[in-house]
């Protein structure tokens, strides 16, 4: 029990740890550079980056060498790490409108001012597993690249970078507004310094879900659409690509301190208080706005976070009890991955005393019913409460 | 390519950064201002997992110092993996002097156990919370039990009291017995065993309640009235361990674990470890004895 216990239990930890790093490298395969992880793995890089709450395309490759893998350790490694580090600037918002563009697409027009652009995605690509990617070399790399530049022609590349927004359309035919709701809470709250109360205001919502768990948002965006909500959204506009980041420095002048890549989502949907679906029968005299965005921004190219963070933030806006997702509480605090992922693996600790003192409450009160009514009571382990641990 | 700098952080003293650390003390000031009111708080990541005592390292890290003395408890044992993890980190990040030995300590994070031995006025006792709002078991929603806890409306909870004993003709049974905190806000001590709520009572010693996945500090200041809810005529009971002795001590008057043997033949031991290496060294240490009520 005493020390020669302790004992075992820090030998019992180290001996783990050995183990990983033995099942990591007992392949004797050559490791995997930090930069090949960077830019080969770029996905689940910027997945991390997005659930990990930091913009550090590095220190993410680096966490996800050394989970091997895991989405969920490598988030949780970034977020530990953002959590020693001192807030030294808040930037300026961003602005999207200034975003360098990879892609950018829009459902709800057939062609959009300035042009639909696919850009890199695999949307359209068949899921067949490729043998040829094993052949890829470092020289079959360059050629490719060169290749591709040779088909550009520098002089029909376009002047402009930058793209008016598919939701200036709404704005300009007055179908959508840019007033807040009433009464609704337009504090910049942030959910790292406080805890969150409810109802939450919309800056800390944003921001939750901007952190969410990429699978567990999928899941809550999904179910809206499948038969526990009201809506099937629709993208007014995805982009993907960099956007600068600006600081004001102490005199107070606004420097650019870099560019980071994000997905951009603005998902159309109704107003809430005058549903375009409702049989065209205004709730007001006036001319309401008749559509609102549900808006999604994560960081990197991870485009289902970001349809499905304005779904649920569409969702959200429009509160009812009977569904999952349009419940702030159910929303915000399940699908907080560090939170979830801990709470669910914290099961594997001992849980014995807990264990013990419902056992030893289940035995009395058989004992109990057993005296009083003189017939045996059925027991089952673990007590008639729930174990609140 | 990267540069190694770039990964050779070193750590602010005890993790977490100052401001976050100050923001904490403060929050946990105004938790033994209102005992039994949970005070919402920021709850950083840490290097360990939600779920895993993160409400406890956050109370701990933000009261240590490089005079303190650590010690660890995890289900009541310092040997526990996770108690000797906890230990490590919070030794390497603070470099405070550690312990086994209950009576020594100044600061003692805990998972679900309180001590034996009486605690003092020059400890402090943090405990690990994985659910800290009492009202969650009847009322889902956070907004609700929050007024509920303004309005001092806890008739949902004393009617799940009544229904336990209909149905099973005691009050409950298992861990983490609702509280009374003096008078006011009615609590959950954490999943302690029934055995350990009486030592709440007056305490000479501070108890801080860390609940970091609910972002929510709680306490129980030194000389607070703890009472644990219970009818007047339906008493609260702790665990009895009838006709049970430990096997190593051969003493009856502690919280037992049932340790089972290959051929499932069981047998009790005394659940606190450094109570029971006192036991089995000489004189019993000095122990708060309660009996229950009739």
């Amino acid at each position: 029990m005493g020390y020669v216990a302790v004992k075992g239990g820090q030998d019992a930890i180290e001996n783990a740890n050995r183990l990983v790093d033995y099942f990591r490298w007992k392949g004797r395969t050559e490791p995997i550079k930090l930069e090949q992880a960077r830019t080969q793995m770029r996905l689940a890089v910027d997945r991390a980056m997005g659930e990990g709450s930091l913009y550090a395309p590095e220190h993410a490759a680096l966490a996800l060498l050394q989970v091997e893998g895991d989405s969920f350790e490598a988030a949780f490694h970034l977020r530990a790490y953002r959590a020693t580090l001192e807030r030294r600037y808040e930037a300026e918002i961003l602005d999207t409108r200034k975003m360098h563009v990879h892609r950018r697409i829009s459902s709800t027009f057939r062609d959009i001012p300035g042009g639909q652009i696919l850009g890199p995605t695999r949307d359209y690509s068949f899921r067949l597993l490729n043998p040829a990617l094993l052949n890829a070399s470092l020289g079959s790399i360059e050629k490719f690249i060169s290749d591709l530049r040779d088909e550009i022609d520098p002089n029909k590349l376009h002047e402009m970078t930058t793209y008016k927004k598919v939701i200036d359309i709404f704005l300009k035919e007055g179908l959508m507004s840019t007033q807040a709701r009433p009464g609704e809470d337009r504090r910049v709250f942030d959910v790292t310094r406080e805890a969150i109360k409810f109802p939450v205001p919309r800056s800390a919502v944003l921001q939750m879900l901007a952190r969410a768990d990429t699978g567990s948002l999928m899941c809550m965006a999904y179910s809206t659409m499948r038969g526990f909500g009201m809506s099937h959204g629709t993208v007014g506009e995805l982009r993907v690509g960099e956007v600068p980041v600006r600081v004001k420095d102490k005199r107070g002048r606004l420097r650019c301190i870099g560019k980071i890549k994000v997905s951009e989502a603005e998902m159309v949907g109704g107003s809430g208080r005058n549903q375009p679906e409702a049989g065209g029968r205004a709730t007001r005299k006036t001319k309401a706005p008749r559509y609102s965005i549900g808006y999604g921004l994560c960081f990197g190219q991870n485009e289902t976070k970001a349809i499905c963070m304005g779904m649920v933030e569409s969702a959200l806006r429009n509160p009812n009890p009977d569904n999952p997702a349009n419940n702030q509480e159910f929303v915000l605090y399940h699908t907080e991955v560090i939170e979830g992922y801990g709470f669910t693996n914290h099961l594997k600790l001992p849980h014995y005393v807990t264990f013990q003192a419902g056992m030893e409450g289940a035995r009395r009160n058989a004992r109990r019913n057993a005296e009083q009514e003189g017939k045996p009571v059925p027991v089952g382990a673990g007590g008639g409460e729930v174990n609140n641990d | 390519m990267i540069e190694n700098q770039k990964f050779q952080h070193s750590f602010n003293y005890a993790y977490i950064d100052e401001y976050t650390k100050k923001e904490i003390r403060r929050k946990t000031l105004k938790a033994v201002c209102i005992p039994g009111y949970q005070v919402p708080y920021s709850s950083p990541e840490m290097p360990i997992s939600r779920g895993w005592g993160t409400g406890g390292l956050h109370v701990t890290l933000s009261l240590v110092g490089p005079n303190d003395v650590l010690k660890v408890i995890d289900q009541g044992s310092d040997a526990s993996v996770n108690a000797c993890n906890l230990r490590a980190f919070i030794k390497e990040m603070s470099n405070c002097a550690v312990t086994f030995d209950t009576a020594e300590a100044t600061l003692i994070q805990t998972r679900h156990r309180v001590p034996e031995e009486i605690l003092t006025e020059k400890q402090i006792l943090v405990l690990q919370v994985p659910q800290p709002e009492v009202l969650r078991s009847v009322e889902r929603h956070e907004a609700k039990t929050r007024v509920m806890h303004g309005e001092a409306d806890y008739a949902k909870i004393w009617v799940t009291l009544y229904e336990a004993y209909v149905r099973s003709g005691g009050l409950r049974s298992g861990a983490g017995h609702p509280i009374m905190v003096n008078g006011r806000y009615v609590a959950t001590p954490s999943p302690i065993p029934s055995w350990d709520v009486p030592n709440l009572n007056m305490a000479r010693c501070l108890y801080l309640f860390g609940a970091g996945r609910e972002k929510r500090i709680h306490c129980i200041p030194p000389f607070t009235r703890v009472e644990p809810l219970e009818f007047e005529d339906i008493r609260f009971k702790v665990e009895e361990f009838l006709g049970v002795k430990c096997s190593a001590s051969g003493q009856d008057k502690a919280f037992m674990d049932q340790i089972y043997a290959d051929d499932f033949s069981s047998s009790y031991v005394i659940n606190d470890s450094n109570f029971l290496d006192k036991l089995r060294k000489g004189p019993r240490p000095p122990q708060k004895l309660f009996t229950n009520p009739a």
